[in-house]
């Protein structure tokens, strides 16, 4: 059921802006990827970006977050600094993981969160962790855990359904089912289609369109709330779409593993094409915006580009925390 | 004031005082409110806690012990129990992947303080998946530190330095020491991580031991200093960032050395101090070192299997007159 929630012209804009952030950085990054300007393994998110920015805008700064190797776009929706994002992803001293990390390890702890992983479902048990370290010191936030459908594959997934159910965590499990996990679409490796239906007898589970923000937002919005009360964790299944491949700028099209319909067929259901979004906002500030991003990803280029490679004498630095 | 008290309750006195002393440390594990699994290490820990502080786990080694590393992430000081060794392999994809990477990988960004503490539980016919010391998978592993107590003292101070540690510590604690007595202060202390214990000196011949195995080589040694032979000891402690001076010197000083280590012996903890004798005290050895360690083989039910299976001081004393003849 579609949500009835009417946001503000404010949020509008909020959200348009952190969408086509998102969609610029990825495009950008797409670019110096196939030019062989950077190496590090890139999974893009574009097509994906209304889940990051409606989970995130639902909640506050101090909420924590927890994403995977396709992470660059739940860290610009938390609010990461995106100089520090695209450093990291040119592997560069000034990356927010000084090199170490590159595209599939990013951390921002300024605005809580945490490293992304790349182990599939790797992130799910220590976001559980942070969830139960809000329970027992009683602060009152919530933590948003982000992983695709292949990740509820794993074991500990079905672990930390049940132990987040038993403890009433205040975890907010958002589940991207973008139908594939690698080259494996999903009817290949699971006999059902729905994810929320493995979490319903353990929580509130629901399966919303994940390329309308509006209603990730909505969704998450009223998560938090019950999170917050004590009541618990929920599950959303978003369902969406990516527009690249696994990894990397290609499509997988002339890997026989999609088809140009496929994708065309997700490309009409864009979600930063959103009526509901764009009814409200002006050309011109549609243009604005535009600007500002483009001048946004122009400098972290730049920043990145500009910054020095790790100094070689550091390698063997922070192996432990002192 | 020094007293007299048992390992096992200087677990339980770290634990009790550990948890008095920070609302930020916590306990999680399978059986921690079962006085079967944790021995008597644990006994009246729940009552006076309760099950928001001591919190009694469903089997799920993998993801419970997660939970503990992203609570320790947030900056909490959690203790994961895990009453068996050979149940942890299933949480080594978060020990690893998460727990031991974190601070590297996130250029220094996102330390991990937690302590896993797993139990060394053999013998008794219990078979080859009830029995294992599986010390050395860990101490290979970059950003982790892996301690392993042998008295009671030890075990007190080295639990209450794991868990102030700002990186994850795995301790490693023997049931077979659990009545062994020794002084312990009654305040909180840390003892060191990394630092080795020279537990006896002398001249003769170097043993360098961890965990159950340097009490066994304090009673060869004893029995053999009738006999005119003088053995020093030393106990390793931590054997992960493990304490390369204190086997160095001790090598140069008596040019014999035996490893004595109750695990597997390929590429084992014996292994690794053999190495490291060798690369870096080579000139001073009068005779190859020795390794004394359970065969690669699993551990028998049988109990007439396991008497040849397992290392007392006999076997000690034996191989240290096979090499002073």
């Amino acid at each position: 059921m579609k949500t009835n929630l009417k946001i503000s012209k404010e949020q509008s804009l909020a959200f348009y802006k952190d969408m086509l952030r998102i969609r610029k950085f990825e495009e950008a990054i797409s670019d110096v990827s196939e030019d062989k300007e950077i190496k590090t393994p890139c999974h893009l998110y574009i097509g994906q970006e209304a889940i990051a920015v409606g989970a995130c805008r639902a909640v506050e700064k101090e909420d924590y977050a927890f994403a995977f190797y396709r992470g660059h776009g739940h860290y610009i929706a938390k609010g990461g600094d995106t100089k520090k994002m695209v450093a990291e992803i040119f592997c560069k001293s000034t990356g927010c993981c000084k090199g170490r990390g590159g595209s599939m390890h990013l951390i921002s702890p300024e605005v809580n969160l945490f490293g992304s992983t790349a182990i599939v479902a790797g992130q799910i048990a220590p976001a559980a962790g942070v969830a139960l370290s809000s329970k027992l010191r009683d602060d009152k936030k919530v933590t948003l855990l982000f992983f695709g459908e292949g990740a509820t594959e794993e074991g500990v997934f079905s672990e930390i359904v049940n132990f987040a159910s038993l403890k009433k965590l205040p975890l907010i499990m958002i589940c991207e089912n973008n139908n594939a996990a690698a080259h494996m679409k999903l009817s290949e490796r699971q006999p059902i289609d729905d994810m929320y239906l493995k979490t319903e007898p353990y929580m509130p589970s629901f399966q919303i369109d994940g390329n309308d923000v509006i209603e990730v937002y909505s969704k998450v919005k009223e998560a938090a709330e019950r999170a917050r009360d004590g009541q618990g964790p929920t599950f959303i299944e978003c369902m969406t779409f990516r527009w690249k491949g696994h990894v990397g700028p290609l499509l997988d099209i002339d890997k026989g593993l999609r088809t140009a319909q496929e994708i065309d067929s997700w490309k009409a259901k864009d979600p930063l094409l959103n009526k509901d979004i764009l009814s409200g906002l002006l050309d011109s500030e549609i243009r604005d915006i535009e600007l500002e991003v483009d001048d946004e990803v122009k400098q972290a280029f730049r920043f990145a580009r500009e910054s020095s490679k790790p100094d070689p004498a550091t390698l063997l630095d922070d192996i432990y925390a002192d | 004031m020094v007293r007299e008290i048992t390992y096992a309750d200087a677990i339980k006195e770290a634990f009790d005082q550990l948890l008095e002393s920070s609302p930020d440390t916590f306990v999680m594990g399978i059986g921690v409110k079962s006085p079967w699994y944790v021995g008597n290490s644990m006994k009246g820990i729940f009552d006076k806690y309760g099950e928001e502080r001591i919190i009694d786990i469903p089997i799920s080694e993998n993801g419970i012990t997660g939970i503990t590393i992203g609570a320790a992430m947030a900056g909490m000081r959690p203790i994961m129990v895990h009453p068996r060794m050979d149940f942890m392999y299933l949480a080594m994809d978060q020990i690893i992947n998460s727990a031991s990477a974190a601070n590297y990988m996130f250029g220094g960004k996102s330390n991990v303080p937690v302590t896993i503490r797993s139990i060394i539980n053999r013998g008794g016919e219990q078979g080859a998946q009830h029995s294992q010391a599986s010390q050395a998978m860990y101490m290979h592993i970059p950003g982790i530190k892996v301690v392993m107590p042998s008295t009671p003292y030890d075990a007190k101070g080295l639990l209450v330095s794991s868990v102030k540690d700002n990186n994850p510590v795995i301790y490693i604690d023997d049931r077979w020491l659990y009545n062994e007595k020794g002084d312990v202060p009654e305040e909180m202390y840390e003892v060191p991580i990394g630092k080795a214990n020279i537990i006896r000196e002398g001249k003769d011949l170097t043993i360098v031991a961890t965990s159950y195995m340097v009490s066994q080589a304090l009673v060869a040694a004893e029995e053999l200093a009738d006999k005119g032979i003088d053995i020093e000891i030393i106990d390793l402690r931590t054997i992960k960032p493990i304490d390369e001076d204190a086997i160095i010197t001790s090598v140069k000083k008596t040019g014999k050395l035996l490893v004595v280590d109750a695990a597997w012996r390929h590429a084992g903890v014996a292994a690794e101090v053999s190495a490291i004798a060798s690369e870096k005290a080579f000139s001073y050895l009068k005779q190859p070192i020795h390794r004394l360690t359970l065969p690669d083989c699993h551990a028998p039910a049988s109990s007439v299997l396991e008497e040849v299976y397992y290392i007392r001081s006999d076997k000690i004393k034996e191989k240290i007159q096979e090499m002073i003849k």
